[in-house]
């Protein structure tokens, strides 16, 4: 294939561009009950972001960016034509890339993860023909945007039930919750560990065999459980506060879990919706590079474009993200940090066993699910539920509106293309 | 371009504080009944006026937050208190404040004083009513914790007491009514007519606060036991 840098260069681009978007607005709204609830600064909540979407996108996006790169369209479909894959996958990210930084400027609830499957779908379909697209790959890819909201609303329900059950709702609601708290992170982080490690760390040059990738995630959990006991132990009591509202002091140790949970979400968001951005520019440099060394889709995901979607992020939050939370910190006042911990832990695990299985997911919508879940636990003092009809409706317009403008710079990158 | 995020929409604002802002202005209002009565007591008829002007301006203050709060519950919210309950509660509240504001309405209007024989027992009397609105005030303070801890358990059985406490003070107002309508009868005879028509009416206002507070206590525990 002719012009290989030029495609390459322009994947980079764009797929800096698609992370970028991501980082600016999806991030937020992922970050965004940690901030709302005060248990992080926006400022420790940029760095926290930074640190484990990076981590998230590096060590666990793997997953998803195959499903993206060659999940959803069929390889067969385009051999013997590999520029028809090319041009399409830069549309894609051009599309929903586009569409991403319209959304985030009107402030709809638009999903990164269905723009850029609806985008995919659209070229493939429309671009190639129907048979390009693996439909029933697709079909599961839909069913679990209807599942994870509805995964993350049972399992935050159930965590809300337990904290209710072994903390709020007993005699001495602070020592249980510096008992229990960091049974919590121990759980989590194993989980998170062990479902990260078992898909392999091979890329960073980290082979273990599932008996050591039991022990290391063991190993990992009891780590950061440890440090959890030390900061909650560091928590003090106020018992001023105490009086004005008598969980002041529990709430603060939540605000100490909750520095675990946040991590957990961007980790999380970094291992599913990094993909987004970097499945496009995979498939075009495995296709660019296979054609030029005549192997067809052997070679293995570069490092450097998991990189470069972290990156990519980061600058993204550092540019405009802040901006968002900032907001979103002035706005969410209501919620207190038990329940943004029981949403962000429901969340963050349903969305890491997404990328597990390589599910390409909506972070937010998961997220937004697990806090309906506290709420039907009766923990959430007011929910505005018309939220969730626009986030329903942004589905329906998202997926044909990303596909669509696929469709066109499919086409104007055939008609341009040298 | 200001930056928006769909999920700070998620989150409606919680009606709790300005329902238990609006009662902390209700009790600010009636408490203000506590020196028109020893006014009254005293035929001290400046300090009536000035108490009274003062108690209408706090009813007012309380209208408008309880207007704020009304348009701040749309439809479409999603809260562990019904909504309905929580307007109910808010009646109610709304209702101490107003009778506050007639029974000193009362007073002016009519020049009232009050035979010597019912003093010493009307100010306990109106003690005793606010008493009942300081309880239902706590209750009401309550509710944040009850958010916190999801309605259930030890402290709904804790405001379940206090929602029982308040019970019992409104009995005890009940008690000392009939005891001033007991002594108010046998005054009968001495008074102007039109007076004693007005007293007991006073009377039974100054109860009619007891018991709104008491119906704030039971809406609540309506709200308790869903």
């Amino acid at each position: 294939m002719d012009h290989y840098l030029l495609f390459l260069i322009l994947a980079a681009v764009f797929g800096l561009f698609m992370a970028w978007g991501i980082g600016a607005n999806d991030v937020a709204n992922a970050m965004a009950t940690s901030v709302g609830s005060r248990a992080l600064t926006v400022k420790q909540a940029i760095v926290i972001a930074a640190v484990f979407e990076f981590c998230g996108a590096f060590l666990a996006g793997g997953q998803v960016t195959t499903t993206i790169r060659k999940g959803i369209v069929d390889a067969d479909a385009f051999t013997g034509k590999p520029e028809l894959l090319v041009y399409g996958m830069l549309s894609a990210l051009l599309a929903s890339g586009i569409w991403l930084l319209i959304a985030s400027r009107k402030g709809w609830p638009v999903s990164t993860t269905h723009t850029i499957v609806g985008a995919v779908v659209g070229f493939a379909a429309v671009g190639v023909g129907v048979d390009a697209v693996q439909w029933g790959k697709v079909g599961t890819i839909v069913m679990s945007w209807v599942i994870s909201p509805l995964l993350a609303g049972v399992i935050a329900f159930a965590i809300f039930t337990t904290i209710q059950r072994l903390i709020l709702d007993t005699e001495t609601p602070l020592d249980n919750a510096k008992k229990y708290g960091p049974v919590y992170i121990l759980i989590v982080s194993f989980v998170i560990a062990l479902l990260t490690l078992s898909k392999g760390l091979k890329h960073v040059g980290l082979g273990l065999s599932p008996g050591e990738s039991l022990l290391a995630a063991i190993g990992f959990a009891l780590v950061i459980t440890a440090a959890g006991v030390i900061l909650i132990r560091r928590v003090k009591v106020d018992p001023e506060a105490d009086r004005e509202f008598h969980f002041a002091s529990v709430e603060k140790v939540f605000g100490v879990l909750m520095i675990f949970t946040a991590s957990s979400m961007a980790f999380a968001h970094g291992s599913n919706d990094v993909a987004n951005a970097v499945g496009p520019v995979a498939a075009v440099v495995s296709t660019v590079t296979a054609s030029t060394h005549d192997v067809l889709q052997k070679s293995p995901l570069p490092v450097w474009v998991l990189l470069l979607g972290g990156v990519g992020i980061v600058i993204g939050l550092a540019t405009y993200g802040y901006r968002v939370m900032l907001t979103v910190g002035e706005k969410i006042t209501e919620l207190t940090p038990s329940r943004g911990f029981s949403a962000e832990l429901a969340a963050a695990s349903t969305v890491v066993f997404a990328s597990f299985t390589g599910l390409p997911v909506s972070t937010t919508h998961t997220l937004v699910g697990a806090v309906l879940g506290v709420g039907f636990a009766r923990g959430i003092a007011a929910l505005n539920l018309r939220v969730v009809g626009n986030i329903f409706m942004s589905w329906v317009v998202t997926l044909p509106v990303g596909g669509f403008l696929a469709i066109v710079f499919f086409y104007l990158f055939r008609a341009l293309a040298p | 371009m200001s930056p928006k995020s769909y999920l700070t929409g998620l989150f409606g604002r919680s009606p709790i504080r300005p329902l238990q802002e609006h009662m902390t202005k209700v009790y600010a209002c009636v408490k203000q009944l506590a020196p028109l009565f020893a006014a009254v007591v005293a035929e001290d008829h400046e300090k009536v006026a000035d108490t009274q002007h003062w108690i209408a301006q706090l009813e007012r203050e309380a209208d408008g937050l309880k207007k704020n709060l009304r348009l701040q519950l749309p439809m479409g919210l999603f809260m562990p208190v019904d909504r309905r309950d929580l307007l109910d509660v808010l009646m109610m509240q709304d209702a101490i404040a107003n009778q506050a504001k007639d029974i000193a309405g009362l007073i002016v209007g009519r020049h009232m004083t009050l035979p010597k024989e019912m003093h010493e027992l009307f100010l306990k009397y109106g003690d005793r009513c606010l008493d009942a609105v300081v309880q239902a005030q706590k209750v009401i303070n309550e509710l944040d914790e009850l958010v916190e801890t999801g309605f259930r358990g030890i402290e709904v059985e804790h405001v379940k007491s206090m929602i029982k406490e308040l019970n019992d003070i409104e009995s005890d107002t009940d008690r000392v009514q009939v005891k001033l309508r007991d002594i108010l009868y046998g005054l009968e005879d001495d008074l102007r007519p039109t007076d004693v028509i007005f007293t007991y009416q006073l009377i039974e206002r100054v109860g009619n606060v007891a018991d709104y507070a008491q119906r704030v206590g039971s809406r609540l525990e309506l709200v308790l036991a869903k």
